[in-house]
């Protein structure tokens, strides 16, 4: 790892749906370096999702030009789950179920995973019930659900939770938070942000996914960046999130309803 | 009329090649009149097991092959099959080493050697190699309780009162043409006699291997569990790899005497043919009964099938005593070419007889995966309950699964519940596991593991584990 080399850097990405489908990603820059958090927002349909498939490696998902550079390596050749290992996290907007996989079995193998890919020792099933004590506080989760299958059954809020606690069992190098704060009540974002936050340091970043001003109240963004038509159309620091709180998307959008409206 | 053979000579092309060769000793293939005296004599049978043959043969003779199951393969020529096949020196060995490559290079390739053996160093096996029955071990511990556990053989030469007083009284000989077959041919098997309010000090095991290339296999298990008595049996089969079908047609028979309860569980691992063509494998067609005859009994049948070309496999329940309980918890996986109908039934003769029934079936590639399944109540079974619950998995699009549940209600008072699903491992939800770390044949593996959780933990000790293993081992590639 250099210090020079960003942590990612997109490149005039294009991407559509697999086997020639539609096309949401239309020439996407982004650079993030260590140390910063990137709040994306944009409207529904507008291609947030779809960057964050595309950094972790959906299928579904087809890249049709560009480049993608995780610490200056090309991640888009490596499988998903080298990009876990790797130290790249996906959050996603609407997490999975997987009936009949424990919670935290399924916790043990994706951190044994990680571990044994960088040659770092395993933990056996008390040493890690003893290594998920010290993470549950971080989003003040009830140990009741680590014995629950993956997701089965959780209210969408809990769902959100649990893919924090991954978070921070894995201490992923780039976390991308897929609206992680959309289904969280109002004391759940608070806690979730603090863990959030406490899981941020210098040699990390965060690509943060909303539609909300309230998340960026308690993470701060470095950089705001308003994405549309797969694209990202306007960057600015955090004050950009305000003005778009007050003024929504439509003055950064050329479209056509805007001249009839104005009519 | 015996040949000899050198097993090494016929098994050139299986992959885990035998060191030792073994001399064996067998008839020429075919069957008739004279090749069941033979056997008989072989064995030095008494009188009655001989008859037993002779009428079962004959009924054979009238009998049709069953073409109702879900299964497609060409009619088995009964000509072609060996149907007495021994390894030369029959002296017992301790060791399961030499009967055993295949299970160990399995072992080998899970991580774990040796795991078998040590498992197999506490609890009392009975290999049976071909037709021959080779070691049974922990004979004299099992004595010093009163328990009997043996060969069918040594049974028919040392207790053949028990022996005549039980076979074929749960399952006839002319109860299926393949069990008419097997009650006429039959060569080995084992023998398990638990006395009254004995529990059984140990689990039971034996241990199936057909080694000689056109050999059929054709055992008979006899289980008695007289009054009060407890006993855990498990089965565990494999065979080397061969291009041609072979047939294994087997019967178990269970009997649970008044307050008595037999668990017997199964993990059949039988070649199932070579997976690129199909070519080869074990035709499985076995009869397996228990008979809850006392009251307050209780049959658990637990298994975990994943091998052979075909399955045709039905481990069922006679309900007769009042209170009695009988129970099925399976799993059955098919991919490649395989083919699998299997399930159960429970017939219920008794008063306030409860039966419970777990059925999962997993089907990938290009394999057909049917339940079938049956309850009956008759009319004497007063308050008699089932609940049936039956999940398929389907892993990608070109396999196929089917249920067949019947049922026949002649009593007012019985309460069935009947539940089924069928769920498919989506992309989403392996894309899920890569997203953290986990690549996606361990996640098919923990998907179908959880699938499944219900029946392994029906499964004694350690075996649920390897249960497990094999069903991902034998799932690789799968997805693609
Ligand atoms: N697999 C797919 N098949 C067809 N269309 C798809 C697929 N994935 C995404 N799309 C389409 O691509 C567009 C972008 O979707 P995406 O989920 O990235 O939006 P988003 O910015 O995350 O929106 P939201 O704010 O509502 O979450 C949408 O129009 C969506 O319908
Ligand atoms: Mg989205």
């Amino acid at each position: 790892m250099t210090n020079q080399a960003p942590l990612l850097q997109i490149t005039n990405l294009h991407a559509q749906v697999a086997n020639g489908g539609q096309k949401i990603l239309n020439g996407l820059n982004l650079t993030v370096n260590a140390g910063e958090i990137h709040a994306i927002m944009g409207p529904n349909g507008s291609g947030k999702s779809t960057l964050s498939k595309v950094l972790a490696g959906h299928p579904s998902i087809e890249v049709t030009a560009g480049e993608v550079l995780y610490k200056g390596q090309n991640l888009l050749e490596l499988e998903p789950n080298e990009r876990a290992t790797a130290g790249v996290f996906l959050a996603f907007q609407y997490p999975i179920e997987l009936p009949g996989v424990n919670n935290t079995t399924f916790l043990r193998m994706a951190y044994n995973g990680k571990q044994k890919a960088n040659d770092l020792p395993e933990l056996d099933e008390a040493g890690f019930a003893e290594f998920l004590k010290t993470k549950l506080p971080l989003v003040e989760m009830k140990d009741d659900y680590l014995h629950r299958c993956v997701n089965a059954g959780f209210s969408g809020g809990e769902k959100k939770r649990n893919e924090i606690l991954q978070m921070a069992v894995l201490n992923p190098c780039l976390s991308i938070l897929d609206e992680t704060d959309s289904g969280l009540d109002i004391d759940a974002l608070r806690i979730v942000a603090n863990g959030v936050n406490q899981l941020m340091s210098a040699d990390k970043a965060i690509l943060l996914v909303t539609h909300y001003q309230r998340l960026l109240d308690y993470i701060e963004p470095t950089f705001v960046h308003v994405l549309a038509n797969g694209q990202i159309v306007t960057s600015g620091d955090k004050s950009l999130a305000l003005e778009l709180e007050a003024k929504g998307y439509d003055w950064l959008l050329p479209h056509p309803q805007q001249a009839e409206v104005a009519v | 009329m015996s040949t000899t053979q050198t097993i090494d000579a016929i098994n050139q092309d299986y992959q885990f090649g035998f060191t030792s060769a073994i001399e064996s000793d067998a008839f020429p293939k075919g069957l008739s009149e004279d090749v069941v005296r033979a056997i008989s004599a072989k064995k030095g049978e008494p009188d009655f097991m001989l008859d037993f043959r002779l009428k079962s043969y004959h009924q054979w003779l009238t009998m049709e092959p069953p073409t109702w199951a879900d299964v497609d393969y060409p009619p088995i020529d009964f000509q072609d099959i060996i149907y007495y096949s021994a390894p030369k020196s029959v002296e017992k060995k301790q060791s399961l080493d030499e009967v055993d490559p295949e299970l160990l290079a399995t072992f080998a390739k899970l991580g774990i050697p040796l795991s078998e053996q040590k498992r197999l160093s506490n609890v009392a096996v009975d290999a049976v190699f071909d037709s021959v029955s080779i070691a049974t071990t922990f004979k004299k511990d099992l004595a010093k309780h009163g328990v009997i556990f043996c060969s069918l053989t040594e049974a028919l030469e040392e207790h053949p009162e028990l022996v005549k007083k039980y076979i074929g009284t749960v399952v006839p000989a002319t109860d299926n043409y393949f069990s008419a077959l097997n009650s006429a041919v039959f060569t080995e098997g084992s023998f398990v006699y638990i006395p009254e309010g004995v529990t059984c000090p140990m689990d039971l095991s034996t241990y199936f291997r057909i080694n000689t290339e056109g050999t059929g296999q054709f055992e008979r298990t006899l289980i008695i569990a007289d009054k009060g008595s407890k006993v855990s049996y498990l089965e565990g089969c494999t065979a080397p790899k061969f291009d041609s079908k072979q047939l294994h047609a087997a019967v178990v028979e269970l009997i649970a005497l008044d307050d008595a309860e037999i668990k017997y569980s199964t993990v059949q691992n039988w070649f199932a043919g070579d997976p690129k063509t199909g070519a080869g494998g074990i035709y499985n067609f076995v009869t397996k009964r228990g008979n809850c005859k006392g009251n307050r009994s209780r049959i658990f049948w637990t298994q975990v099938e994943t091998g052979s070309a075909i399955t045709w496999k039905y481990p069922s329940c006679i309900l007769t005593g009042d209170d009695s309980v009988g129970e099925f918890y399976s799993v059955a996986l098919t991919n490649h070419f395989q083919q699998a109908d299997t399930g159960t039934k429970m017939i219920h003769l008794g008063k306030n007889t409860r039966s419970r029934i777990v059925s999962k079936g997993i089907s990938a590639g290009v394999s057909k995966n049917s339940y079938r399944g049956s309850v009956v109540i008759k009319p004497n079974a007063e308050n008699a309950r089932n609940f049936t619950q039956c999940d398929s998995m389907l892993i990608g699009q070109t396999c196929h699964a089917n249920t067949y549940p019947y049922i026949q209600v002649e009593n007012p008072s019985a309460n069935l519940e009947h539940e089924a699903t069928t769920s498919r491992i989506s992309e989403d939800q392996l894309f899920y596991f890569q997203s953290r770390g986990i690549p996606t044949e361990e996640a098919v593996a923990t998907l179908v593991s959880g699938f499944c959780q219900d029946v392994f933990n029906e499964l004694p000790g350690e075996f649920a584990a390897e249960a497990g293993k094999l069903l991902a081992i034998k799932l690789e590639n799968s997805v693609g």
